[in-house]
């Protein structure tokens, strides 16, 4: 596969050198906030890569995804408040339970199918919610601060912000790297073909359900390592990571930046996360003119333009973002 | 004993709340094929009309048939300009789209009646409470909201069943081309179910007001449980629903109000007023999930179209 020369990869190309120089610059401005933020970025975008898998190109759609950023998260808080503040075990610990709990909800749901899908993992979702707001001995409904990041015996320090970036950066590359080699596997087109027509894989003689349950089992992994490395972010993890309008901005995530495509789900992250910093500054700037000191004001509301886009491009632009990259015909 | 009793009543008055908001659910979902995630916002509507209204005219009666008019205009409206175009799509488009107008109303909530919570307050005549058994005194107004939704409850199932509309709508969504062909309106149709599902929510929004404020987001979680409610009672069924509501109402009420007696006798009484209600939430959606496991189309299955 050799890469061409098409607006879609050019973007993509320079989004990831963006990406990569994101620690330099903030170096250079001494502009701390950016690293954060995009901290930020890279591990949910991750999060909707692992989203993705089974969301874009098995059809599954999870609207319970974020449990695993909670699962994922309350292992490294729990670990480090018991005393067990190595990441060489809390974040094994992370991916394992996430994967043991994605092989438990996807054993049952999988066998429902569209809207019972949906429904069925959303309340899988909730029931840990629920178990998060009752762990009265972990902070129950205010969360838990993680006074200490997850130690590498001295090969990593996680509180340097710098290393911390880089580290998700290369853990989403690899993320991606990892997805993009499996779906173009047999496996990932049985999952494909299942998405498609899961009766005839059937018929063709395909065990489609454990293929599937598979791919939702590897989702579900990757985003309890996102979690941990959000847990680690942020130093603190509520039940309030894995309330249900979190899963519906993974979905967000994923459908803005192109569904079934590689970098797309980093894209929509990249994408929603910036609208979300950019989109106060553009109204405030856009309506100061016309409105004068009432912009500041009108700037708090940006929500209220935020909303009526998702409309949009569910409406006009099925393929997201990098469809509509795919689209731009070059010269 | 008496307890009981009172908290089975609140545990039907909560199923019933809960039917009000699910029976619009599960008509839009049934009838369209629309998952509609915004019905939960057009629930927070329903209390914030009320709160205003009742505070414009001074009469709590008055507010609420204002803010019933609104909630259905507003819905009418909504169905109009944004949700038919997603008719015929993939559920994910409509998770998507309704969602962002969540987020869209959340937002024109806080710029129109502020950041702050509302308050609507009783008028005094459903204040006091009555006697309804020796020594049971039971709030007048959980009463009214009990019988005012079982005869909304009366009035949908006419409405559906043996009226000349409610043949049309079920003929709609059995064969929306075929009904069309025969000279019905579809989109009209469509239109007004989608506007009665709307006032159902807001009917249930704003009976529920009284008793909680009025806030931004107060549809969100409710509109959860609606969801649970019509899965378990099954998509379409309005019957499926009603049982659904009571069925998950009563965990919900009796749970929370028996959990942390009997929690405490293996945990600290601060440990068990924490994990009772948590457990009694995670009741209901292990009843959901046991429920789509054994039965996938729900309790009370629509015959198959």
């Amino acid at each position: 596969m050799t890469a061409a020369l098409t607006p879609r990869n050019v973007v993509i190309a320079v989004l990831m050198l963006l990406l990569a120089a994101v620690p330099v610059y903030a170096a250079v401005t001494a502009n701390t906030f950016l690293v954060t933020l995009f901290t930020r970025v890279i591990i949910l975008g991750m999060a909707a890569t692992s989203l993705n898998l089974i969301l874009g190109y098995g059809g599954m759609v999870s609207f319970g995804h974020a449990v695993y950023l909670g699962i994922g998260g309350y292992a490294v808080g729990i670990l480090a408040q018991e005393g067990a503040s190595s990441g060489f075990v809390q974040w094994p610990v992370a991916i394992l339970v996430s994967a043991l709990f994605a092989l438990l909800v996807g054993a049952l749901s999988l066998r429902t199918r569209g809207v019972y899908f949906i429904m069925i993992t959303l309340a899988f979702a909730q029931l840990v919610y629920y178990f998060g707001v009752g762990l009265d001995r972990y902070g129950a409904d205010d969360g838990l601060t993680i006074g200490r990041r997850s130690q590498f015996a001295g090969l990593l320090n996680l509180s340097d912000r710098t290393q911390f970036y880089y580290l998700c950066l290369a853990l989403l590359v690899v993320t991606i790297y990892l997805i993009a080699r499996l779906v173009n596997s047999r496996f990932g087109m049985v999952i494909q073909g299942a998405r498609s027509n899961d009766r005839r894989m059937r018929a063709i003689g395909f065990p489609t359900f454990r293929y599937r349950l598979t791919a939702f089992v590897i989702a579900g992994a990757i985003c309890g390592l996102a979690g941990a490395l959000l847990a680690n972010h942020t130093g603190f993890i509520s039940p309030a990571t894995m309330h249900w309008t979190r899963s519906g901005d993974l979905i967000v995530m994923v459908v803005l930046g192109g569904m079934a495509s590689s970098f797309g789900p980093l894209i929509g992250a990249v994408a929603l996360l910036s609208l979300e910093e950019a989109l106060p500054v553009l109204i405030r700037v856009s309506a100061s003119p016309m409105f004068g000191d009432a912009a500041v004001r009108m700037a708090e509301y940006w929500q209220i333009v935020l909303g009526p886009l998702f409309l949009l491009v569910v409406l006009f632009a099925r393929g997201g973002i990098d469809g509509l990259l795919a689209g731009v015909r070059r010269g | 004993m008496l307890l009981f009793i009172e908290q089975c009543l609140n545990g039907l008055q909560f199923g019933l709340l809960l039917f009000l908001l699910a029976a619009g659910l599960t008509l839009v979902f049934g009838i369209m094929d629309l998952v509609n995630l915004a019905h939960g916002s057009l629930y927070m509507l329903g209390a914030y009309f009320a709160a205003t209204f009742a505070a414009w005219t001074d009469s709590f009666v008055l507010g609420a048939l204002l803010a019933l008019a609104a909630t259905l205009v507003v819905g009418m409206a909504l169905e109009v300009v944004a949700l038919r175009r997603l008719y015929g799509r993939d559920h994910l488009d409509h998770v998507l789209g309704t969602f962002g107008l969540i987020l869209f109303f959340n937002e024109l909530v806080r710029l129109v009646w502020g950041p702050a919570g509302m308050s609507l307050s009783l008028p005094m005549w459903l204040i006091p409470p009555v006697e309804i058994l020796p020594g049971l005194f039971y709030p007048t107004y959980r009463i009214a909201i009990i019988l005012t939704a079982l005869l909304v409850a009366l009035f949908l199932y006419v409405l559906v069943m043996r009226t000349r509309l409610g043949m049309l709508v079920r003929a709609g969504a059995s064969n929306r081309e075929m009904t069309g062909a025969l000279g019905v309106n579809i989109s009209l149709l469509y239109t007004l179910v989608f506007g009665l599902g709307a006032a159902l929510a807001g009917l249930a929004g704003l009976m529920q007001a009284p008793i909680l404020t009025v806030q931004i987001g107060m549809g969100e979680n409710i509109l959860i449980l609606a969801f649970v409610v019509i899965i378990i009672g099954g998509i379409g069924s309005i019957r499926g629903a009603f049982i659904a509501a009571i069925l998950v109402g009563l965990i919900d009420t009796i749970g929370r109000a028996f959990l942390p007696d009997l929690l405490r006798l293996v945990l600290s009484s601060r440990g068990a007023s924490t994990v009772a209600p948590a457990m009694s939430s995670m009741m209901i959606y292990l009843l959901m999930a046991i429920v789509l496991v054994l039965r996938p189309e729900g309790l009370f299955p629509v015959s198959s179209k």
